[in-house]
């Protein structure tokens, strides 16, 4: 095609006017080795075009299923976590509450321990006072027997 | 369907959604994942794949609405995009040096377009779309279309042409 058609469709490429047909054979136009200098921009823009479509993409998608059992697999896994987890942590809060009561009756049983532990020092005392009552007492009477054997003497 | 019928139905796109994702989300690695992620989801949707029309189409409307959800999520991040790791192959011989640069430069100045003629050129300049399905793609009007790729096209060739005349290479 001589160069007034393709300046005629580069317009109407750039205007967006094209049909499909028409940038194809621009394509083609612009992939051969003489081109126009004035056109050396639309050849760069053509080239990145038909090279950029060679992009592949290469990665595996043949493991759809195994990647949905494998999902699935994880899924139960976590639901027995999350299970055993519920009753290991439900065990655990008993014990600790149950630590938690015995502390307080531990308390609660001492306190009473040393109100009968100063009562029984309460009574020691008076029970001290007893003997020394009946110590003095007796020396009392061990002194006024003593006196009525020297009197007797 | 099973899974050889379902690789069936998307082998014959899957390189243009890989090109597609690429397009937006830049990275290859971030466009491989968006990739297996949308088959992912097609596959998880495959007893609905036979009631749409149009397959491909379909697919390449999810793609633009998944990446675009990860652009979204990535500016809320404050993520930086992992720049272009662009690979050029098959260029004729001689030229292959000289064409290395201003065939980057293309690929640079469309990653500067805004999101939507990035797509609009993408879809047509390269993977060559009716403009009647790229409408139906992006929900779009015809005029609206032509008047985006125009603009697109126009900037590119004016930043080339400028680029030339300043001799930067």
């Amino acid at each position: 095609m001589e160069f007034a058609n393709i300046d005629e469709l580069l317009k109407k490429y750039v205007n967006a006017e094209t049909t499909l047909d028409e940038e194809a054979y621009l394509k083609g136009y612009f992939s051969s080795e003489d081109i126009a200098p004035h056109l050396a921009e639309y050849q760069i823009m053509f080239t990145y075009f038909k090279t950029s479509k060679k992009d592949r993409f290469t990665k595996n998608i043949n493991n759809l299923t195994y990647f949905k059992r494998n999902q699935n697999w994880f899924s139960i896994a976590a639901s027995i976590i999350i299970v055993i987890s519920i009753y290991v942590g439900n065990h655990k809060f008993n014990e600790f509450q149950e630590r938690k009561k015995a502390k307080k009756t531990l308390a609660h049983v001492a306190v009473a321990l040393k109100m009968v532990s100063s009562n029984l020092k309460k009574g020691n005392q008076s029970f001290r006072n007893l003997y020394i009552y009946e110590d003095s007492v007796n020396k009392i009477f061990k002194k006024k027997s003593t006196l009525n054997k020297t009197i007797k003497k | 369907m099973n899974q050889s019928d379902f690789l069936k139905v998307i082998n014959p796109f899957k390189d243009k959604v890989f090109r597609l994702a690429k397009r937006l989300l830049v990275s290859t690695e971030e466009a491989e994942d968006a990739t297996q992620e949308l088959f992912l989801k097609l596959w998880r949707n495959k007893e609905k794949l036979s009631s749409y029309r149009n397959t491909e189409a379909f697919a390449m409307t999810m793609t633009k609405n998944y990446c675009y959800d990860r652009l979204k999520s990535k500016q809320a991040n404050n993520l930086k995009l992992i720049h272009s790791n662009y690979r050029e192959k098959d260029t004729s011989l001689d030229k292959k040096l000289e064409y290395k640069d201003s065939v980057n430069r293309v690929h640079l100045l469309i990653e500067n377009l805004p999101n939507q003629e990035k797509l609009i050129i993408q879809l047509r300049d390269i993977e060559q779309y009716e403009f009647e399905e790229i409408c139906n793609m992006l929900d779009m009007k015809p005029t609206a279309v032509r008047v985006t790729l125009s603009r697109a096209r126009k900037k590119i060739r004016e930043a080339l042409i400028k680029q030339h005349n300043h001799g930067v290479c």
